[in-house]
């Protein structure tokens, strides 16, 4: 969150990110090749090429082709294209996430009961990882049917992410839906208007300033759903498979490991910019918020 | 004889608490006339500003009757017979002050014209017309203190109810508020039943201050001030002699003896 | 009051139970088959009878996600102080940090892999340690530059030399910053050292035997699995909130929502 305008902070965050390319350079070249290794545990990683490639041999690699054989499309296009199917379930998830968790907080708000037999649930099932469930997910998918269409894996990796996504966001929108002061609550009813027009014309707008953090924090959940679902489930075409694929197949070819993991942090920092946008459009609606 | 403005007859509320219940009203008889000015002045606790929430229908009374204009509290809160003002201005951060000031216009569907004329001549009364497209974090206490307070009188209202509104202002805001509420109440003609801990400020706006006592609130003794039509009052008055007067005879019956005798009781006599 | 207190108690209880009767009854009544979902009686029972592998399981990844936790959670404490000092520190983090919380940590467990070697357990610590470090560090900085102005000036009308009043005002102050740091990051912890399991490294822990369970068509064992895990996820949470109360008992809470990431 930059509130601090100005190159200043861009530059020092150049700066903050060279820095840690330094780090990795220097100790590449003066660490063991064998790591530092205490009771045979290795506590700091080994230096040689494939362990800590160069980091030009990182980029350089995006540029070449993605396998030997004539024909073979650059690695930074292969990437891009599974980071962006990565993105659009993680889109998807998110939006599902939104829905269900305003939803859901919109019935906490209003029927107290709703709220004290739902809520201590849904943040006690933020501290335990659901996660762990994956594998198990196309289990039941496999028994759901629409008709002709038969369930798909995607949509369990959807499931799983939207699930992740849905936490942060029903907790940040009840925050947000219970700020009006109480006064602003009273006028209201003074007003004579109904609970639907108060969600409408005070609770929602008031619960923009918690709303925003909570959409960040579950577009970035859906984000890190999205990536792992795909690895628990198998699913092809994203860049969580595809880091298992290019770290396993590819001794003699340090670089090629680390392209889906920049497809993974650009899918984090789009995402992350998308919701900043939505801040910036909801401008209107954030005034007096502290920077969080 | 028209109808009054506010009318409370054996009004009692009680409070759920842990272990039972407390008392913040016992037995109170009320009546405010039509274009009357009336003050609920008592130390804390003496359920002035439960008084003037049953009056709004924010609360309901445990057993006795409030009507508002005749009809019942519930009755006139639907058909928005009054306009409310709180300690806090309670205005809404995304709205522009104009935007505020609109918004019971708004929500009760006045044509988009009549609202823009009606806003417009609201902002003049309480001399802000120059801020219309500011947003309330940029305004000043006082400022936003009035927007609330011309949003109050945006529909009109026969009847204003005030809690405390000036509480958290500065001595002399408050004073400059308190002269603008002369005039507005003068150029309105509208019933005020307002709530406050100040004395002279009860004096000073009031046709009637009714002086309640705590555990149980109760109304202890109504003084009449008779410093001339509440409309007409001015600065001027803030040192006259019988202004004066009217405030020991008020601090008098807040004590129940005379002043010398109980010096701090928790009053704010400013 | 006591209905409120009741009502706290008894609304959820009430909800957690009618959730698991409605699911037992639904395997039973409409006879759906391990696969899809085992009722939880019989999960009950496997977690039982199973006790032993799937406690195996629950102290490697809890050891992973307890030594990722301590490095990480220091780390950040050592890092957020020196951005409080060192303005030049903060500047150079703070992007790096920001970037961190956006971004999928776990994405790392490939290479990590290679890095520390795919025989041993240290990526995965190393994951745990990394997601751990960013709630705790964002708000133990948040804490440290928490002190009212007040204090402040009465610390200078003091003439308390810098370190007495980062020993009297500062660090008191950003004691319960730290802990709802830690208590976010705790659950981060074993969720992160659960997820870098299915990226690659020993065949144990938690996530593996799941997946392992569930391709030999053994559901109702990978669930008793998953019921493992989340005991784990609870016992980190409410150890951490248990000495979060502890150690902030004579604390006013924090008024500021927590930074979980910025």
């Amino acid at each position: 969150m930059t509130r601090r305008r100005g190159v200043r902070p861009v530059l020092f965050g150049i700066a903050g990110i060279m820095l840690l390319g330094v780090v990795w350079e220097v100790y590449k070249a003066l660490g063991p090749v064998k790591g530092v290794v205490i009771n045979g545990l290795t506590v700091l990683p080994r230096t040689d090429d494939q362990s800590m490639p160069h980091l030009l041999t990182m980029v350089t690699r995006l540029g070449e082709p993605v396998l030997a054989e004539p024909g073979s499309l650059p690695l930074w296009q292969v990437v891009a294209t599974s980071a962006g199917f990565t993105l659009g379930l993680a889109a998807i998830s998110w939006l599902i996430g939104v829905v269900v968790g305003m939803l859901l907080a919109v019935l906490m708000q209003r029927f107290r009961t709703a709220e004290s037999a739902l809520l201590p649930w849904v943040i006690l099932s933020q501290t335990v990882p659901i996660i762990a469930l994956a594998p198990l997910v196309s289990g039941v998918g496999s028994q759901v049917r629409f008709g002709d269409a038969v369930w798909q894996d995607w949509m369990s990796v959807v499931v799983i992410a939207s699930y992740l996504a849905f936490f942060p966001v029903s907790i940040g929108a009840l925050r947000g839906l219970e700020a009006p002061e109480r006064a602003a609550v009273e006028l209201m009813h003074t007003y004579a208007v109904g609970w639907w027009t108060t969600l409408l014309r005070l609770r929602l707008p008031a619960a923009v300033p918690y709303l925003i953090p909570a959409l960040r924090l579950g577009a970035a959940s859906a984000v890190i759903g999205t990536v792992v679902a795909e690895v628990s489930i198998g699913l092809e075409g994203g860049v969580g498979r595809m880091m298992i694929e290019f770290a396993s197949g590819s001794s003699g070819d340090p670089g090629k490991p680390w392209a889906p993991i920049f497809g993974a942090i650009l899918i984090g920092l789009i995402a992350a910019g998308i919701v900043a946008l939505l801040g910036t459009a909801l401008k209107k609606y954030r005034r007096g918020e502290i920077a969080a | 004889m028209t109808t009054p403005a506010v009318t409370a007859s054996s009004v009692s509320k009680s409070f759920a608490v842990k272990g039972g219940s407390v008392s913040a009203l016992e037995g109170i008889d009320l009546e405010v006339a039509a274009g009357e000015f009336v003050s609920l002045i008592g130390p804390s606790g003496c359920g002035k500003s439960t008084l003037l929430r049953l009056i709004a229908d924010l609360d309901q009374p445990t057993s006795g009757t409030v009507t508002v204009f005749g009809k019942t509290a519930r009755q006139a809160r639907i058909d928005q017979n009054y306009g409310i003002a709180f300690q806090q201005a309670g205005l809404l951060a995304w709205r522009t002050v104009g935007q505020n000031i609109e918004l019971p216009l708004e929500l009760h569907r006045v044509a988009k014209p009549t609202r823009r004329a009606r806003v417009a001549e609201l902002l003049d009364l309480v001399g802000l017309t120059d801020f219309a497209d500011r947003y309330p974090e940029q305004l000043s206490g006082g400022m936003q203190q009035r927007v609330a307070i011309a949003r109050s009188l945006a529909e009109s209202p026969e009847l204003l109810l005030m809690d405390e509104p000036f509480g958290a202002l500065d001595e002399m805001t408050r004073e400059r508020m308190q002269n603008e509420l002369v005039r507005i109440k003068h150029e309105t003609g509208a019933a005020v039943v307002f709530v406050t801990h100040s004395i002279p400020e009860a004096v000073f706006l009031s046709d009637r201050v009714v002086v309640m006592s705590p555990r149980p609130g109760r109304i202890q003794e109504v003084v009449p001030v008779r410093l001339g039509a509440t409309g007409e009052r001015d600065e001027n008055l803030r040192e006259a002699t019988n202004f004066f007067s009217t405030v020991r005879a008020v601090r008098e019956a807040l004590h129940g003896v005379p002043v010398a005798e109980s010096a701090a009781r928790g009053v704010d006599i400013r | 009051m006591r209905s409120l207190r009741a009502r706290a108690i008894v609304a959820p209880a009430a909800f957690g139970i009618a959730v698991l009767v409605l699911w037992q009854l639904a395997v039973v009544v409409f006879n759906i088959q391990p696969f899809v979902l085992p009722s939880p009686v019989n999960i009950g029972v496997q977690f039982a009878q199973d006790l032993p592998i799937v406690w195996d399981g629950m102290i490697i990844t809890g050891t992973n996600a307890l030594i990722g936790f301590v490095l990480g959670a220091l780390a950040a404490v050592v890092a957020a102080a020196l951005a409080a000092s060192l303005r030049f520190f903060d500047q150079l983090t703070q992007p790096i940090v920001t970037v961190a919380g956006v971004i999928p940590i776990i994405a790392l467990a490939p290479v990590l892999y290679t890095m520390f070697g795919a025989g041993a357990e240290t990526s995965r610590q190393v994951v745990a340690a990394i997601a751990v470090f960013v709630p705790v560090y964002l708000n133990t900085l948040r804490g440290l530059r928490q002190v009212k102005p007040v204090h402040r000036d009465l610390m200078r009308a003091y003439a308390a030399s810098r370190w007495q009043a980062t020993r009297t005002v500062t660090l008191p102050g950003a004691l319960p910053f730290v802990f709802t740091g830690l208590r976010i990051a705790s659950s981060l912890a074993v969720i992160s050292a659960l997820i870098s399991e299915d990226f690659g490294g020993p065949i144990d822990g938690l996530a593996p035997s799941i997946s392992s369970a569930a391709a030999y068509s053994n559901y109702t064992l990978a669930y008793a699995f998953v019921l493992g895990a989340i005991l784990l996820g609870l016992t980190f949470y409410i150890v951490t909130l248990a000495l979060e109360k502890l150690a902030t008992r004579h604390s006013p809470l924090p008024n500021e929502r927590p930074v979980v990431r910025t």
